[in-house]
């Protein structure tokens, strides 16, 4: 319950979780953000570090499927939760519909908000809910654009939800 | 990596307690979005951490039997802005959750953080001041109940007792029942900003006249204040346009604003007039009330 680090008492602390669908068991130092591990322990380096303060998005993964900054959050507090970073969306090279949607909009330029934007879509996208433009630009507004290309992000983003919403209905559950 | 000495993450509000008692002088943490914020920019440094992420039902918002709005004191803004019972009686609650921060920052981001924190920009604080909302705070000894205005004590203090925990904020039936209400945050931006000015206006409207009307300001003065002159000078009048900017007037009253690098004194007294007509007025026409000139 204490974990000590001042004088090195106890500082280290097993963390269990899944990134990606897969299962990691990691010994990891308390002080470490969920961040520092992502990215320089597990090597998901589509994880950016941008402010390190929570202002800028680019450090933006999926927690239970909910969009959070990794690097205000201590990387200990994700025991036994389900993380997915950038890496986790396409598989065997097969982009998901959300980064097809990106690449149709050339809504990707430098690629510093690139993960976090399509991972906040993608977390807008998998709740199934229904978003008006303005919800639209609301839960995409924890992200920093540098290259200011906003217009296609919102548009990616809203493309990518119509055609989730038009997918739905040709496979109705 | 952040600089702290030592982490405690008790698995229920007892255990949290007692280590709390024992060692005061350990920093609560919540969500983290101030505290690791703070941390990142090199002040606490070495601080012990109290985290109260592992504890369950800490972040449930129910409605109790006697109709108070119970919300745990960790529930995040996301939570608060889409539950039911926010949205079902107290809308203007959720208006101020979502203005706060952007998405990620209020997935993670808990009310209590925001109250405990003391900033006189904390979006909750002057909705929940309006509100007329009391705070549920133990310690290992017991419990008490305060009236939220009871709770500043200066810019980031609060009276919190050493070694007590805020667990819930509660809404009394009478802080919401009937009560149209709107919140105007404004800041330079519409997301990841802080206040430049915050209102909160409740109000219960009958044959458009104010049976009441309860007005909290954010930013005004060094702590969220309560704008008592407007509310007595309201209560009973007709709804006009004429007494709505009669109210505004006097909601300056208990305002203390100063110039900052964000704004003058005298634009911040400016705001203070012109939102708070805006938002009387639109609280007014949410309560079923009309002030066209």
């Amino acid at each position: 319950m204490l974990t000590k680090n001042a004088a090195g008492v106890k500082a280290r602390k097993r963390l269990c979780m899944t990134v990606n669908g897969r299962a990691v068991e990691i010994e990891i130092d308390i002080r470490e953000s969920l961040l520092d591990v992502l990215r320089d322990r597990l090597q998901f380096t589509g994880v950016k570090q941008g402010c390190s303060v929570g202002e800028c998005g680019a450090c933006t993964v999926l927690l239970d499927g909910t969009p959070v900054n990794s690097c205000i959050y201590l990387a200990t507090w994700a025991h036994g939760k389900a993380v997915v970073t950038i890496e986790g969306l396409a598989q065997d090279g097969k982009l998901t519909p959300v980064q097809e949607a990106f690449v149709d909009e050339g809504a990707i330029q430098c690629g510093f908000c690139t993960p976090g934007v399509v991972l906040s879509t993608t977390a807008m996208v998998d709740s199934g809910k229904c978003f008006t433009h303005d919800e639209v630009r609301r839960e995409l507004s924890g992200h920093l654009c540098r290259c200011t290309g906003y217009q296609k992000i919102v548009d990616a983003a809203e493309r990518a939800l119509r055609e989730a919403d038009i997918a739905a209905d040709e496979h109705p559950v | 990596m952040f600089d702290i000495c030592e982490l405690c993450e008790p698995e229920t509000l007892a255990e949290a307690k007692a280590i709390y008692a024992a060692n005061p002088e350990l920093k609560v943490i919540a969500g983290g979005t101030d505290v690791l914020i703070r941390m990142q920019h090199g002040s606490l440094a070495g601080a012990g951490l109290l985290s109260l992420r592992n504890i369950p039902h800490l972040d449930e918002i129910e409605m109790l039997a006697d109709g108070t709005i119970s919300v745990g004191a960790m529930a995040p803004f996301t939570r608060i802005f889409e539950h039911e019972l926010i949205r079902k009686h107290v809308p203007v609650l959720g208006e101020a959750s979502v203005s706060m921060g952007g998405p990620q920052v209020r997935n993670i981001a808990t009310i209590g953080g925001n109250l405990c924190n003391g900033a006189v920009s904390a979006d909750s604080a002057s909705t929940l001041f309006a509100l007329d909302a009391l705070l549920k705070l133990e310690t290992a000894e017991g419990e008490r109940i305060i009236p939220m205005r009871d709770f500043y004590a200066g810019p980031g203090k609060v009276n919190l007792l050493p070694g007590e925990l805020l667990v819930a904020i509660l809404i009394p039936r009478e802080g919401y029942e009937g009560m149209g209400g709107h919140y105007i945050k404004f800041a330079p931006r519409k997301a990841m900003d802080i206040a430049t000015l915050g209102v909160a206006a409740v109000c219960k409207i009958r044959e458009n006249r104010f049976v009441e009307l309860r007005i909290g300001l954010g930013v005004a003065a060094p702590v969220p204040v309560r704008c008592f002159e407007a509310e007595d000078y309201a209560k009973g009048r007709e709804v006009t346009w004429e007494c709505v900017q009669e109210i505004a007037r006097l909601a300056l009253k208990p305002a203390k604003a100063r110039s900052s690098w964000r704004a003058s004194k005298d634009y911040r007294e400016h705001l203070i007039e012109v939102l708070t007509q805006r938002a009387v007025a639109e609280a007014v026409k949410r309560g079923g009330g009309c002030c066209a000139d």
